[in-house]
């Protein structure tokens, strides 16, 4: 294996004089840096750690206790290993069941060098290409080890009798997907979440029946209790009874997943949020690149303001549908199919001729929000504009003939016309982006150990391995790598220093915690005002997406930085919350999210203005090519974000820390892309 | 309702024995399922089947004539000897369709009342989209077959009800009871044999189901055409004897 | 699109103008009440929960508590919504609820809209219902019993393509509890039929076939399920058309347990 060093070895950053947008918006801090990951050849250091870390003495096992939260992939995984472990789990979800987990819906698959169709794939190549896809801002050691674990994935998945698809000889399928060269993605038809999830779901509830895992279901955290410096327990709510309860153990997880619901409108489930590592943020663990952000470009597009969710179709479409708009503005509200062929802009074939309408997500979807920006959108006018493009089968239709279509994309097709009530078959498909994941999360070192001794963060929820890009097929496989074989490793190098000393209910910090919870709770049920938590968390993602979506700017971010504040002082001031805390109170448990929602927004803003350069999902507009490519500053930014919480009295915001860890590449060198 | 009780949070170091969910049971039989009641009713359905289709096929020898039906039922009674006593085979008979339904109402019932409890607050409105007519009948349709059944052995067996006269000869009961004059019986006999139709229909696609031979598509295809062609072959068979002696084909 | 507040709705007085009658009740203890709301403005567009949304914004407005239902992907995967309505487990389409959309209904429509009913899923508020038994059914044994790092190479054990196609068909179940609400029984067998099937196909399956059938259907009628009449309402009713032969087939299993003395 070859080393390569990247040039920002030798130019190290110096804290704060890089980033001249965000001055006054925060407090330059020490540089922060990854102190788990071993040294050496990268394919050794996770053998090295996984022997460095100290074991646990079975008979101690069940005199430990671990707090997960969250049931999805990453939650369920790691709480059915640690209780197989024969560790005591208690584990929480706001739903009515573990398995009804966000990662349910993720579709397309799931990669893993298994290297089953000889094509040339390796751990090392899956590593590459997600670094790259990364577009170089994951932290190197963490994503070859999720590279290197992700056979395992496939063959523990297998073994609890997950459905992938198989070929007529009885073997396992591949698929390529998401744009890269090889075939390694495993599937289970477009429901490979689902499939995924349950059965870590089963191995979870497995457990239930064996004793070691308890199951809170309906529950909701509301508080991190930090004792000594160490996070011990969580404040959650009883979303039946409104009971707070206190929970104390001897580690938390969070495994909460994304925040991608800031935007209100995302491909997110309804209820997915924010609260649970940004109540940890709050008592100190630190929040890495919040403002990295996917845009998912084949979303059905906005039909009113009624609407309450955005639904993802596979990117698959765009192997065969080609992207149109109308080049006069006076066609956009005619039948697409009176629009003759010469009046037609297929905008991504005629800037990016040689990728067309396969040029990666970020890309399409930017582009796509300039052709409605530019006021060529089609569709349905929602708040004066028209945001959507067309998805053209025609020409696959007559190409391939009807059947063939119906054959690859029938059920799309179908849910298409679900949804919107039209033919795709007889009427070009109309899409536009939409929100769906985010790559930022709570900063973890190698063992996914926040900056809170104790606090482990696994999944979506942290921001480890994804740099500012996810690639697709691989939120599946970072899921199902921290729960089943990271996490259950790292972790029992810290329940080493066990058995831990019992906390003490009473103890001022659990006290504090569960009264913060408790005066939040009486503070929306007393203020009474006009406006609806939904209306406030639509106008806050009315602000996100407008300034800190796909397209980010110095004067855009400040204006919605100071839009944010008001309206969050408004919010306070100003919301409803009808009925009582002691029963279910849906208004209740949005308030409470929402109110989380408009302090992260606040400080992904912040992010991004700091990071005025263009990577992966993060595009500013200052800084792009000639031709309006992204522009990356490795010089500059070649850093991990890390924010910690701190507020500014006088401002009566937040003002955060930047902790900058910076990235370095020994086995990998750093390139610009171009997909023209 | 009760909430199962949750444990109020745990100190770490505790060796709490944590018992997930308090509902949990153990030790489950086989023997001691609903589904195991469903096998109940199943085979005894079987047994029902087997004899109403030999009960048919006996009373077409009606059209015989009155020497080889009597005969028939005769042979009933001396079937075996010297092997079984006089009687012996059809004592048999009724012993294993007395534990048959037995066995059958009692799952029946149990079943019944299970269902009844598993939705104690009804659906203000509900619209039934796949059932058939004869799944809906398939409990009241089954009492007034018990019913038909005890009328039935008063009337022929134990001729307790006789409105034709008793006589030795079961030919001239079956005869003088369907005489014009008493219509009501064919009636209650014809009514009978069309809540036997709808029972068989639904019931020998349901024993498949639950004897587990239904496993695809086609298959249930041929339950379910297995069960109307049962149905109308056993309680047409059944029905042609009162039909042809109220039009005067048999006398 | 600028930073407006999103108070107000983009339905206009042109839209559908529906009568509601829904299911109220404060808590599980509490008896409750079908309540009559009028709901005008309603797009054809809309989600059947997306109407229910902008009837809450109205309450909300109004001083009524809003009415709590369940739902969560809102894409038709997480099994989380379920309502009665008109009668139908997630009304008159084979969908879940989230994807039903107001075009099925036409101006002046009433809509009664209620809870599943089962004593199994006893009504929490509202239209919420408690559905925890279904996960007490898997712990009993809906899982393959293999630890983590313990699984051979997933290459070791060749599965025929048709039986990884049927197990794969009738894992789609997303266990909304549609099958129960809809039959008449408040059976869960299709729920069932569905898991022991799907585990059943497969090899990996096979070692705790007979006690996974035994002890799942133990703890479904522990739970006050009621049984199996084999009526079909419910994979009628199931929206991801889960056929009733998983019914037979965990009958046939149980019957085998019940030969191999379980």
């Amino acid at each position: 294996m070859t080393e390569f060093t990247s040039d920002v070895d030798s130019h190290p950053d110096s804290p704060g004089q890089d980033s001249d947008d965000a001055v006054g918006y925060y407090v330059p801090g020490e540089p922060i840096a990854d102190t788990k990951a071993p040294g050496g050849p990268i394919s050794e250091r996770w053998n090295t750690r996984k022997f460095e870390a100290r074991l646990v003495n079975p008979a101690n096992r069940r005199k430990l206790s671990v707090i997960m939260v969250g049931t999805g992939l990453a939650g369920a995984s790691a709480a059915a290993t640690l209780g197989e472990a024969g560790y005591v789990v208690k584990s929480f979800c706001y739903q009515d069941s573990p398995r009804r987990a966000h990662s349910i819906a993720a579709q397309g698959g799931i990669n893993a060098a298994k290297n089953y169709k000889e094509d040339g794939d390796s751990v090392h190549r899956l590593f590459y290409d997600t670094v790259k896809g990364g577009d170089y801002r994951s932290r190197e050691s963490n994503v070859y080890r999720l590279a290197e674990v992700s056979t395992n994935i496939i063959d523990q998945c297998v073994a609890q009798g997950v459905p992938f698809a198989r070929e007529y000889g009885g073997l396992l399928d591949n698929r390529s997907f998401g744009g890269v060269q090889v075939s390694r993605t495993f599937y289970a038809r477009g429901q490979t979440g689902q499939q995924l999830l349950i059965g870590a779901y089963q191995a979870l509830e497995r457990q239930v029946n064996a004793g070691t895992v308890t199951t809170y279901t309906r529950h909701e955290m509301l508080e991190l209790i930090v004792v000594d410096g160490k996070a011990r327990g969580i404040i959650a709510r009883d979303m039946v009874t409104g009971e707070i309860e206190t929970h104390l153990a001897d580690v938390v997880v969070l495994a909460s997943g994304g925040y991608g619901n800031v935007f209100y409108l995302s491909t997110n489930a309804m209820g997915c949020n924010v609260t649970a590592t940004w109540r940890a943020h709050r008592k100190g663990a630190y929040m890495a690149n919040p403002c990295y952000t996917q845009i998912h470009p084949t979303c059905i597009p906005v039909s009113g303001t009624h609407q309450s969710k955005l639904t993802l179709m596979s990117e698959s479409l765009r192997n065969d549908g080609r992207i149109w708009v109308p080049k006069n503005k006076a066609d956009c509200t005619k039948d697409p199919r009176d629009i003759p062929e010469e009046d037609r802009d297929y905008y991504l074939e005629r800037i990016y001729p040689s990728f067309g309408n396969l040029v990666p997500r970020d890309i399409a979807s930017r582009q796509a929000k300039n052709m409605c920006d530019e006021g060529r959108g089609v569709g349905p006018e929602v708040e004066g504009v028209r945001r959507g493009v067309y998805l053209d089968f025609a020409d696959a239709i007559g190409r391939l003939g009807r059947d063939a279509v119906e054959d690859k994309y029938g059920n799309l097709f179908d849910m298409y016309a679900r949804i919107t009530g039209e033919d795709p078959y007889q009427v070009p498909m109309r899409i536009y982006p939409a929100v769906h994941y985010v790559m930022g999360g709570l900063w973890v070192d190698y063992d996914l150990q926040s900056t809170i001794p104790g606090l482990f963060v696994t999944g979506e929820a942290n921001f480890s391995d994804h740099g500012a890009n996810r690639l697709g097929a691989s939120a599946l496989m970072q899921g199902l790598a921290d729960g089943y074989f990271v996490l259950p490793h790292t972790i029992r190098d810290y329940l080493a220093d066990g058995p831990f000393e019992a906390v003490d209910p009473s103890h001022p910090a659990v006290v504090e915690a569960r009264r913060s919870v408790e005066d939040r709770i009486e503070h929306f049920m007393t203020v009474q005002g006009t406006r609806s938590v939904d209306s406030y968390h639509r106008e806050l993602g009315n602000i996100m997406w407008e300034y800190c979506g796909m397209e980010r700017t110095e004067d855009g971010l400040k204006k919605a930085i100071d839009l944010i504040r008001g309206l969050r002082d408004d919010f306070w001031r100003n919301v409803k919350v009808l009925g009582s805390a002691a029963t279910l109170n849906q208004s209740l448990e949005k308030a409470g999210r929402v109110a989380d929602f408009f302090e992260l927004g606040e400080l992904m803003c912040i992010d991004a203005l700091n990071r005025r350069e263009s990577c992966g999902g993060h595009f500013r507009g200052e800084s792009q090519t000639e031709d309006g490519e992204a522009l990356r500053h490795d010089d500059q930014f070649a850093y991990v974000a890390a924010w910690e919480f701190a507020m500014d009295e006088g401002l009566g915001a937040q003002k955060p820390v930047l902790h900058k860890e910076d990235l370095t590449y020994t086995a990998i060198e750093m390139k610009q892309r171009s997909y023209k | 309702m009760s909430h199962p009780p949750r444990p109020s949070g745990f100190r770490s170091g505790d060796t709490v024995a944590c018992v997930a969910t308090p509902t949990l049971i153990k030790g489950s039989r086989s023997t001691r399922s609903t589904i195991a009641l469903k096998l109940l009713m199943a085979v005894t359905g079987l047994v029902f089947i087997g004899y109403v289709l030999l009960h048919m096929y006996g009373n077409l020898k009606v059209f015989a004539g009155q020497e080889a039906f009597d005969e028939y039922a005769h042979h009933l009674r001396t079937f075996g000897e010297p092997m079984l006593p006089y009687g012996g085979l059809l004592w048999t008979v009724r012993v294993v369709l007395l534990l048959s339904i037995v066995g059958h109402a009692y799952a029946a019932f149990a079943l019944w009342a299970r269902a009844g409890r598993a939705r104690t607050q009804k659906y203000v409105v509900r619209k039934a989209v796949a059932s058939t007519l004869s799944s809906k009948m398939m409990r009241w349709g089954g009492v007034a077959l018990l019913l038909f059944v005890i009328f039935h052995l008063l009337h022929f067996t134990t001729q307790t009800v006789h409105p034709g006269g008793v006589t030795e000869s079961p030919y001239e009961r079956v005869v003088n009871s369907f005489a014009p004059e008493y219509w009501y019986l064919t009636v209650i006999y014809l009514l009978a044999m069309v809540a036997l139709a709808m029972h068989l229909r639904h019931g020998v696609w349901s024993a498949s189901q639950t004897l587990g031979l239904t496993n695809s598509a086609a298959s249930r295809t041929r339950a379910n055409l297995a069960g109307v062609f049962l149905a109308v072959v056993i309680a047409g068979g059944f029905a042609l004897v009162p039909l042809s002696i109220l039009l005067g084909l048999v006398d | 699109m600028t930073a407006t507040a999103g108070t107000e709705s983009d339905t206009t007085s042109d839209g559908m103008k529906l009568t509601l009658k829904i299911w109220r009740q404060a808590n599980p203890e509490t008896p409750g009440a079908m309540h009559t709301f009028h709901l005008e403005g309603v797009s054809p567009d809309m989600s059947f929960l997306e109407m229910l949304d902008v009837l809450n914004e109205q309450l909300n407005a109004e001083g009524e508590e809003p009415i709590a239902f369940d739902s969560d992907c809102r894409e038709g995967i997480c099994g989380m919504c379920g309502l009665m309505i008109n009668g139908q487990a997630h009304g008159p389409e084979v969908t879940t609820t989230c994807q039903l959309h107001m075009r099925t209904f036409s101006d002046g429509d009433e809509i009664t809209i209620e809870p599943w009913r089962a004593d199994a899923f006893p009504v929490l508020k509202d239209l919420c219902v408690d559905r925890s038994s279904f996960d007490r059914i898997i712990q009993q044994g809906g899982y393959v019993s293999v630890n983590t790092g313990s699984a051979p190479e997933a290459h070791s054990i060749q599965v025929p393509k048709d039986a990884a196609d049927r197990a794969f068909d009738v894992a789609t179940c997303i266990g909304c509890g549609a099958c129960v609400a809809a039959c008449p029984n408040g059976s869960a067998s299709l729920f069932m039929g569905a898991k022991i099937t799907h585990l059943g196909e497969l090899p990996q399956g096979q070692a705790e076939r007979d006690a996974r059938v035994v002890n799942m259907v133990g703890q479904h009628d522990h739970e006050g399920f009621g049984g199996c009449t084999n009526i079909g309402e419910c994979t009628a009713a199931c929206p991801k058309e889960i056929p009733l032969d998983v019914i037979s087939q965990l009958n046939k299993d149980l019957r085998t347990a019940m030969r191999h003395g379980h």
